[in-house]
């Protein structure tokens, strides 16, 4: 026939700042990433602390005072419970990251992220007994 | 056996007379225990000659006819018309141009696997007199999940950040050269490192793990990328700060 | 093509971000309920001002300062490009400009104790 067949791809754009919404997946991720937000601001926090713990007892008691701020109450909440959602997702997906062969097989996921969940919980133990809340 | 009427949407796209892709309904007549890909064969042999998709093997081995099901990256035969309700939404694989239908232009996908060199490289020169390469259940088993891949593309479609960036290498692509550096056999991991450890290699990955959710072979890509990443960490600080030590 | 420098800034968010899932829940606790009215023992200014005149507090107190700094920064980074801000070395500049901050600031606060 000598007719040549004309491509003209077409091409679906992403659209840049939106595409998250469309499936729980990727809500999930940016839950995850936007942890860092949270975690990051909680970070700075704890630098004025050891800013004002460095400036004597009268600092450090403002800084005690500040923290009793309701909106610094509320977003301690929400922190703690993002903080949290790090602690899962990240224990979650060590053992991909890390796999560990015994002879020929691999220990099992489960097993690896469920040593970190206990070491976790543990060490949080460990801290809240050592700063005498039990 | 019985049967059920079955509504698909699909995404239609003909280069030489449409400016866009727009959707087209077909209700066809399927038998309870029919995948997608069997709907769509039917409204090809039946209603409208002129649909275009990719299928071959029928049995989620050959990979080819990846699409979107509902928005999910899918094989079309390995979607079950029992698991859907209602009009099903089909369209081509995301994050790819459209060719025709449900045909997509896949040439930067095979122009990324052959850049990581998916091939054995060996160590060195092995004569057939040497006889052949021995290999224990547990090397086998350091690379063996990553050989089931399929190359059918549903984690290109489902990776955020190939649809962001399209030069990323992406997840098959990197999950294959780990397969070959994993492998006990060979050789080239420096050489496969000089693609992956780029910009658009594997550091272009922000492990959203989509990719190893919509695998049918259940390869694990995010697995396979995240331990390069560790690697590749490994070796810069390696190369960086102990530069006498070869590798 | 040559291989990226990312690594270096992908270490410490590897290790902050290991780090910070162990740590900031029962950090967060703590201050929360110091917040709410019972400052726990281990945050009056007595015992927290002698833990970190210890060497090794004042390492501990800077290992998790220093490496969840890091770790955020770095993941703040990715959010944006995420997000579609696509200024990538502006951001990452900003960010870690930021965290480098943070760490001087601690070690000044540090010595100060």
């Amino acid at each position: 026939m000598g007719e040549e067949m004309s491509r003209r791809p077409y091409v679906r754009e992403i659209p840049r700042h939106s595409w998250f919404f469309r499936h729980p997946r990727y809500m999930r991720y940016m839950t995850r990433e936007i942890t860092c937000i949270f975690i990051g601001a909680y970070t700075l926090l704890l630098l004025v602390g050891l800013q004002r713990l460095s400036q004597g007892e009268a600092a450090y008691e403002s800084f005690l005072q500040v923290l009793r701020e309701p909106a610094i109450i509320a977003f301690h909440v929400a922190a703690l419970a993002l903080a949290v959602y790090h602690t899962v997702t990240w224990f979650n997906v060590t053992p991909k990251a890390l796999p560990l062969q015994v002879g020929e097989e691999f220990v099992p996921n489960a097993v690896i992220a469920g040593a970190h969940y206990v070491g976790w919980v543990l060490l949080s133990a460990l801290v809240l007994v050592g700063a005498g809340v039990f | 056996m019985s049967q059920r009427v079955v509504e698909l949407e699909v995404l239609r796209y003909n280069p030489e007379t449409d400016s866009e892709p727009h959707f087209q309904r077909y209700s066809v007549s399927c038998e309870d225990e029919w995948v997608v890909l069997d709907a769509l064969n039917r409204v090809k042999e039946t209603i409208d000659p002129t649909l275009s998709y990719r299928w071959s093997c029928h049995m989620a081995v050959c990979g080819s006819c990846g699409m979107m099901i509902n928005g999910e990256p899918k094989l079309g035969c390995k979607s079950f018309l029992r698991d859907y309700e209602g009009v099903i939404r089909v369209e081509p694989l995301a994050h790819f141009p459209i060719e025709r239908d449900l045909v997509t232009v896949i040439d930067d996908f095979i122009g990324k696997l052959k850049r990581v060199k998916p091939y054995l490289i060996p160590k060195h020169e092995k004569p057939l007199t040497e006889g052949e390469y021995l290999q224990t259940p547990a090397e086998l088993k350091k690379f063996k999940q990553y050989t089931m891949c399929i190359n059918c593309m549903l984690c290109y479609a489902a990776c955020p950040e190939y649809g962001l960036i399209p030069k990323f290498i992406g997840p098959a692509a990197i999950s294959l050269a780990h397969r070959y550096n994993q492998d006990s056999r060979d050789g080239g991991r420096d050489e496969r490192q000089e693609e992956i450890a780029t910009t658009e290699g594997v550091w272009e990955c922000s492990f959203t793990g989509a990719c190893s959710e919509v695998c049918p072979e259940h390869v694990d890509p995010a697995s396979a990328l995240q331990q390069v990443k560790i690697k590749s960490t490994v070796d810069w600080y390696t190369e960086h700060l102990m530069p006498w030590v070869k590798k | 093509m040559s291989k990226s420098n990312k690594p270096i800034v992908w270490g410490t968010f590897a290790a902050g971000g290991t780090v910070t899932a162990f740590v900031m829940p029962v950090l967060m606790l703590l201050t929360l309920l110091a917040g709410l009215g019972a400052v726990p023992q281990g945050l009056s200014y007595a015992t927290l001002h002698g833990y970190a005149s210890h060497w090794l507090g004042k390492l501990v107190i800077f290992a998790i300062l220093f490496l969840s700094l890091w770790s955020s920064a770095h993941r703040l980074r990715i959010t944006f490009y995420d997000f579609g801000v696509r200024a990538d070395t502006l951001v990452a500049t900003i960010v870690y400009l930021a965290a480098a901050a943070g760490t001087v600031a601690s070690v000044i606060f540090l010595v100060r104790i």
